[in-house]
């Protein structure tokens, strides 16, 4: 089951050690607070930041900006357009 | 929060849903292949949103569903030992191998605990290290880093009562599979958004020029989605097939190379089953050499039997496309989510479980004599 919904980075803990203390993300949304694990996030967040969770892990970091960057796409797309190949791509 | 919320919202959803019936010149027939897209399409009432001529098929994206029941009856026979606790994602507790389901070896005695994360089974291999905990390593390449990274702390951490049965699977080669299949007939590819956002956009390119398959990449809110149904109407209206990303908070066109690199370090690609679709060439991945000593299927010795289905389950034919749970004879008869057959009923990401739900269609199409279960089993082909 993925989950959609990123949840704000509201801590970063450990660090230390690799191996016996490992640095992981607190992460908070609605009031639910959970440790996760960094290993394989694109990049560490920073505190503020918001990451996609899948079984325990952050696969991905991202801004407000990336998520109103991906609304704008929207709305523009929405818009009537000639069709001129004005579709969503990756960001420039 | 812009981060949620916006996406769900009418004055993003509104607009989209206008333009896509707006754009519809011709029927077209769109996959999803991702569990997670087959519950959202449902849950937020999208094919109603949609007229006719859009036929949504949900493929073989839900891992539970393509685990063949080989694996499943390995889960079980390694339940059946004494010294091993099973370590499970829920939703695999449910699905019926040839028989039994880990659930029903559970309440024989077995000891089968549910967890979250790999890391929680190797953290209750730790505190239990009289016992042999396995985590059957199910899942796509969103899940496989996890499992990876778990295995390499495992070794650093010199912990030798974790064992997986490395089952991951890939989609790329599925989906070439797919596709190639002459009888499936799907104009576009709504790619799944969190397999995408490690594998990357640009992963689907060869469907599109060798196919002439429409993809979009898409997340899971109501806006994602009808996003990318806009973004395959268009493309196939204009007869120009690309790959368009539409999750571009999350999915870049090279994907997460960090997870990319743990899967490669961990494991290495093989043929693999996949329920309903048979062997498929490379779209496995089983454990590297240094990390042998982590496979249950070898320390354990478990049985590598062929699959036996159940005999009228079609779950094969509607993890490809090609026939709707309705066309079932088992759904809504023999089969419901509260007394699964196949897999595509048990898991909650199932098609058949979705449509079961959400669709108000509590019968199949096909009224028959449905054979007792208990006894008749048959081999899968």
């Amino acid at each position: 089951m993925c989950l959609a919904i990123p949840m704000q980075v509201v801590e970063l803990q450990g660090g230390s050690d690799e191996l016996l203390d490992p640095l992981v993300a607190l992460v908070e949304s609605d009031g639910v607070r959970k440790e996760v694990r960094l290993e394989m996030a694109d990049r560490i967040p920073a505190v503020g930041e918001y990451v996609i969770l899948h079984a325990g892990f952050a696969i991905r970091t991202l801004t407000a900006e990336d998520a109103e960057y991906n609304l704008s796409l929207m709305r523009r797309m929405a818009e009537v357009l000639e069709s001129e190949g004005r579709l969503p791509g990756a960001p420039q | 929060m812009k981060c949620a919320d916006e996406f769900r919202s009418r004055e993003i959803t509104a607009p989209l849903v206008e333009e896509i019936a707006r754009s519809l010149v011709r029927p077209v027939r769109i996959m999803e292949v991702c569990g997670t897209h087959t519950m959202s399409i449902f849950r937020h009432g999208i094919r109603s949103l949609l007229s006719e001529g859009i036929t949504l098929l949900s493929g073989p994206g839900c891992p539970v569903c393509v685990t063949p029941a080989s694996h499943i009856d390995a889960f079980l026979a390694a339940a059946d030992l004494p010294q091993v606790t099973i370590a499970t994602f829920g939703d695999l507790i449910r699905v019926p191998g040839s028989g039994r389901s880990l659930a029903g070896a559970r309440a024989c005695g077995a000891r089968v605990e549910i967890v979250y994360s790999p890391m929680d089974a190797l953290a209750l291999a730790q505190k239990e290290p009289e016992r042999t905990v396995l985590f059957p390593a199910i899942g796509f390449e969103t899940t496989v880093p996890t499992i990876a990274a778990t295995i390499l702390a495992a070794k650093r951490l010199g912990v030798t009562n974790f064992l997986i049965v490395a089952a991951g699977k890939t989609m790329p080669n599925a989906l070439e599979a797919l596709m190639a299949d002459p009888e499936l007939q799907v104009d576009g590819l709504l790619c799944p958004g969190h397999v995408s956002a490690i594998i990357g956009s640009e992963a689907y390119r060869p469907l599109a020029n060798r196919y002439g398959l429409a993809c979009a990449v898409a997340g899971f809110e109501p806006a994602d989605i009808l996003a990318g149904l806009l973004s395959l109407i268009r493309q196939i209206n204009e007869r120009r097939p690309d790959v368009e990303n539409c999750y571009t908070r999350v999915v870049s066109a090279e994907g997460n190379v960090r997870a990319q690199q743990l899967i490669a370090d961990v494991f290495e690609p093989a043929d693999s089953e996949w329920r309903g679709l048979g062997v498929i060439p490379g779209s496995g991945l089983v454990l590297r050499n240094p990390y042998r000593s982590f496979d249950a299927t070898k320390q354990l010795a478990l049985p590598e039997r062929p699959s036996r289905e159940p005999k009228g389950c079609r779950c094969g034919e509607i993890l490809k496309g090609r026939l709707l749970p309705p066309d079932c004879p088992l759904y809504g008869t023999a089969c419901t989510p509260l007394q699964p057959v196949g897999p595509c009923m048990v898991s909650n990401e199932g098609t058949c479980a979705a449509y079961y739900r959400y669709s108000g269609r509590k019968t199949g199409t096909i009224h028959h004599e449905v054979p007792s279960l208990s006894a008749a089993t048959t081999e899968s082909s």
